[in-house]
């Protein structure tokens, strides 16, 4: 379940961003933590407001929140597309904010991939053209870096159509462009703004896959935006719900179904179906002194990595009060009470 | 339908305040027209400028202008420009007309001219094109007239990337400062308002006289439509596409150069459009500063009264503008189409071969038949006898008719509209042009119109003035007449709207010198014959608007107005003109400007307006005097501008539509 280790790529310390006119001598009139209304009636929009956060490396955040709530606006203040009005975002440690213009062309380059909503496409440029793009800002040679954009826009599944122009592309086509051009670089930080939104389901389902993998293998930090809330589930280590410019709640897929932190985020999510992303482990409370053998001579554990709906049947069928639930290798780590499990199962308030 | 419903709703909102608006400039109005009925009895200082009203404002821009051109040293800065493009016009006149300077290597043969515009013609639009294309140089060899077109081209050739990329410069700057833009807009407004004439002065102060003067006026004419087209493109590409570029690591040069202006393409090439076209019409003007070419061949003929020549030349001008504009618009419109992968080298340079393939043999067919190669005086064609001929006929059948009209036109209406301007005293055209401001736009509008007529009646030019306003008031409302029935006629089907637009597109691109010869051809070199070319030029952007206006109500409207049984007649009176109506007041103000344009360049066919005083002001290269002139005339322009303008985006937001 963990990919992550500890050490942050991306720190944002209490940032802020207002839109208007004059929006730094209006923040610095401000006092305490005005809400959002307020702010709005002076003729300001707070699309972030006081956002902490920290990402660790390899970790896959998704970003959820209703139109406009800020999800873009925080990404973009993340890479310093704009600038914050107030606060500071740390990447690797460094202040991007008080980057040098060369510094941070140089931190783009090298480190820094970004996927748009609207796929941000240069129109005169072909598909390979496109894809080369940002190899050909870095200054890579021309044989090179053919070969490589010819390399992704295979793996996005575009082989063939190279030499087209994107007003000659559907719009799934032109998201699929979008990607290949922000994996060219192979970047350790990656900002996806809706990536998959104009995807039909299988390729979604083929591209969320090549993501999972490529993070694996590779340890990326990635930032995600979206509004489906399954592809959350399938690749969110953690889940940060946005409202009006504030992150109400950041963590674990579980934790968000089971323990929403605001009424917002527990109307947010209350469609969902909690068994399909609440985990064995989760609900599964730890051994005390002696229980391992026991459990283990109650006979067959089950997998922790598991979520409820996909051991509906065992858990049905198992008649133990506790069940023990085994990690990875097979060791023994907990106790599920079946009631609790059954519960989640069936949709019943616990 | 809801377009309707909120349209009300807005303007019962401002209700309010236009009434009191409104009412203020009825008072205004009001005192004006008491002050001239009761002139007699105005002291004369209010009837006529007096004296001590009227500023030396062209002694001032003079003593500026001698500043900066001998103190400061200007003048070398501007004859170093001018020995190189001079430098740049002898090597295109060498390779274009065989003019003995360096590279020694020209003339080209016309055939291979004519092939090459016709493969040009060929990839930006296809068959059409290349046979317009190649047919303009063909008609141009063949009716002896290549030496003179190739003269007048060979200044495009230099003058329009000069302002491309001046155009470029200026435009990014301005599009990156806010500053830049501020301080350019003005200067922007007034440039495109003022007369041609006006940038002549200077020129031939700083450089003299001959093609390269007639080069540089038409570089510093043709830059600002490019300035402001760049801008607007600029201004167009989507932020994201931008921020793509900051997130690929583009540094500032990589980004204009790979993202933002590839991305503003169409804008810019729009802008190309613009500057060959207005280059053109600048260069056929220049003759009147001696620059060589078809403008000067078409002045003399027409000073002459040699009709029939005249009228080939100007086919000749008229084929160059249209192809110039068809190659250069299809050039901004061309989306690039990708080849397939497994295609040869052949197959995408196919016609790079085939033209190659062309210009050795019309190379080689020059060598064997050296009328391939030039067409001389005596081996060309003309048309101009049987033309002549024609003509007369023409004109001999018509011309009681001619007669009749100029006598009635010069007796009953001009003169009498003439002196109807003069007699009224300046501080009620004023007072009148205050009120009708404040009537559209309040107190800031009224100030604004008072200013501009209020600076040229300091300027000392009042009665000049005074008769420019008539004729272009007057060419005005005929165009009105003539232009509004017209296109309310050609909006009635889609057929007849496309071939009328299409129409006054082509006469669009023609230079205003063009309108000339067939007036002169009517009516001889009089008042009426610069009227009758001013409302000839003016009834073009009047008709393409009412079009414009027509076409563009919405369909939801028409069936609501069907639905409530309204006939052809109802619906045209109470919906279609009322929703049109502030399109048309655009073609309004484009008409205003042609006119205004159209009327300086006839003075040379005989007004006494501010037109006769900017050509004398150009044979004595008085800069201050021209200037201030061209000014009275960008300021009737502007002030015209600003009330329609602002009048009809009013009018536009009230009535919902965009
Ligand atoms: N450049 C801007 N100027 C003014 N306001 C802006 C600007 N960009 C965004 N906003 C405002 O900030 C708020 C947040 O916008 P943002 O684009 O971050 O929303 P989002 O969560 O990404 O929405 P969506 O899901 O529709 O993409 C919105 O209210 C928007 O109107
Ligand atoms: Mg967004």
């Amino acid at each position: 379940m963990t990919r992550t280790s500890a050490e942050p790529v991306i720190l944002c310390e209490r940032i802020w961003k207002l839109f208007g006119d004059h929006p730094d001598r209006y923040f610095a009139s401000l006092t305490g933590t005005p809400d959002y209304e307020k702010i709005r009636g002076d003729g300001y929009i707070a699309a972030v407001r006081d956002v902490s956060l920290s990402i660790a490396k390899g970790e896959m955040l998704v970003i959820m929140g209703l139109s406009g709530s800020g999800k873009s606006t925080l990404v973009r203040c993340m890479c310093r597309l704009i600038e914050v009005t107030a606060g500071q975002v740390r990447v690797e440690g460094f202040d991007i904010g008080g980057l040098s213009e060369k510094a941070l062309i140089d931190l783009r380059r090298s480190k820094m991939g970004m996927v748009f909503q609207n796929f941000a496409l240069l129109p005169h440029r072909t598909v390979l053209q496109n894809v080369a793009f940002p190899l050909e800002m870095r200054g890579q040679d021309r044989v090179e870096r053919h070969d490589r954009a010819l390399e992704m826009v295979r793996l996005v599944g575009l082989e063939g159509r190279e030499e087209y122009f994107p007003r000659e592309l559907s719009g799934g086509q032109q998201q699929r462009v979008g990607i290949a051009r922000s994996l060219a670089i192979e970047p350790d930080i990656w900002f996806l703004d809706e990536p998959f939104s104009a995807l039909d389901p299988l390729i979604r389902r083929e591209m969320q896959d090549e993501f999972l993998r490529l993070q694996e293998l590779l340890g990326k930090t990635i930032v995600f935006i979206t509004h489906d809330f399954d592809e959350a589930l399938r690749l969110a280590d953690r889940i940060a719900i946005m409202r009006d410019g504030a992150i109400e709640q950041v963590d674990t897929p579980d934790r968000i179904v089971l323990e929403p932190a605001t009424d917002y985020v527990r109307k947010f999510t209350e469609d969902v179906e909690k068994a399909r992303v609440v985990h064995a482990t989760v609900l599964a409370r730890p051994l005390e002194d002696g229980e391992a053998s026991d459990a283990v001579r109650d006979g067959n554990p089950i997998p922790g990595d598991s979520t409820i709906l996909a051991l509906a049947r065992q858990l049905v069928n198992d008649h133990r009060e506790f069940i023990p639930v085994a990690d990875a290798n097979g060791a023994v780590t907990g106790l599920l009470p079946r009631t609790e499990a059954l519960a989640v199962l069936f949709g019943e308030q616990p | 339908m809801t377009a309707i419903v909120t349209g009300v709703g807005a303007e019962g909102n401002i209700r309010a305040e236009p009434d009191a608006r409104i009412r203020i400039g009825r008072w205004i109005i009001l005192l004006a027209v008491l002050l001239a009925v009761g002139r007699f009895a105005l002291p004369p200082s209010l009837v006529r400028p007096p004296e001590w009203l009227v500023w030396p404002f062209a002694d001032w821009i003079n003593f500026s202008f001698n500043f900066v051109k001998d103190d400061l040293g200007f003048i070398h800065v501007t004859r170093a420009f001018a020995a190189s493009v001079e430098w740049l016009l002898d090597v295109t006149a060498n390779l274009l007309y065989g003019r003995n300077r360096w590279p020694r290597i020209g003339p080209i043969p016309w055939t291979t001219i004519a092939v090459t515009a016709a493969v040009v013609g060929y990839v930006l639009n296809g068959w059409r094109l290349a046979l317009l294309s190649g047919g303009t140089f063909v008609w141009i060899a063949v009716m002896g007239q290549w030496r003179w077109s190739m003269e007048t081209l060979s200044v495009i050739i230099v003058a329009a990337p000069f302002s491309v990329c001046l155009g470029l410069v200026l435009g990014t700057a301005a599009a990156r400062r806010p500053w830049v833009e501020r301080l350019l807009n003005p200067i922007l407004n007034i440039a495109q308002s003022l007369p041609h004439f006006a940038y002549m002065i200077p020129v031939v102060v700083f450089i003299g006289v001959g093609p390269k003067a007639g080069a540089i006026v038409t570089i510093v004419f043709a830059t600002p439509p490019m300035i402001r087209m760049t801008l607007l493109g600029l201004r167009k590409v989507p932020s994201e596409i931008i921020e793509n570029g900051h997130m690929c690591g583009a540094t500032r040069w990589q980004l204009l150069r790979f993202v933002r202006i590839p991305t503003a393409r169409t804008e810019i090439l729009v802008g190309v459009n613009q500057v060959i076209m207005q280059c053109l019409a600048m260069v056929v003007l220049a003759s009147f500063i001696g620059m060589p070419g078809l403008g000067q061949k078409l002045l003399q003929l027409l000073q002459a009264l040699k009709i029939g020549r005249s009228v080939e030349i100007g086919i000749s001008i008229v084929l160059i503008a249209v192809w110039l504009d068809r190659c250069t618009k299809a050039w901004a419109q061309r989306q690039p189409v990708h080849f397939h992968r497994d295609s040869t080298w052949l197959d995408r340079h196919r016609i790079l071969v085939v033209w190659v393939g062309l210009v050795l043999l019309t190379l080689a067919v020059a060598q064997i038949w050296p009328i391939a190669d030039v067409v001389k005086r005596s081996q060309a064609l003309t048309i101009s006898k049987p033309l002549d001929g024609a003509v007369d006929w023409v004109i001999v059948m018509i011309d009681p008719a001619t007669q009749w009209l100029r006598g009635f036109l010069i007796r009953y209406v001009l003169i009498p509209m003439r002196d109807a301007y003069l007699w009224l005293p300046y501080v009620s055209v004023l007072l009148l042009l205050a009120g009708i401001g404040h009537m559209i736009g309040g107190m800031r509008s009224a100030l604004v119109c008072a200013a501009f007529f209020g600076l040229i009646a300091a300027s000392g030019w009042w009665d000049r003035a005074m008769i420019t306003t008539y004729m272009v008031s007057f060419s005005v409302v005929l165009a009105g007449v003539f232009g509004l029935p017209l296109g309310i006629w050609a909006a009635g089907s889609k057929r007849r709207s496309d071939i009328v637009l299409l129409v006054c597109d082509t006469a669009q691109t023609f230079p205003s010198f063009i309108y000339l010869i067939p007036v002169v051809m009517l009516f001889g070199v009089n008042d009426v014959a610069a009227i009758g070319a001013v409302v000839t030029f003016g009834t073009v952007p009047m008709t393409r608007y009412t079009i414009e206006g027509l076409r563009s109500v919405p369909e939801s409207m028409l069936e609501a107005a069907d639905m409530s049984g309204a006939s052809r007649f109802q619906k045209l009176l109470n919906v279609r003109l009322p929703v049109a109506f502030p399109t048309i007041m655009v073609g309004v103000n484009q008409t205003v400007m042609f006119s205004l344009f159209m009327v300086i360049i006839a003075a040379f066919i005989g007004t006494q307006d501010l037109g006769q005083e900017m050509q004398r002001a150009l044979s004595s290269t008085d800069v201050g005097k021209g200037l201030v002139l061209g000014l009275c005339v960008a300021f009737m322009g502007l002030m015209v501008d600003h009330l329609i303008i602002r009048w009809s985006s009013e009018r536009k937001a009230a009535l919902g539509i965009d």
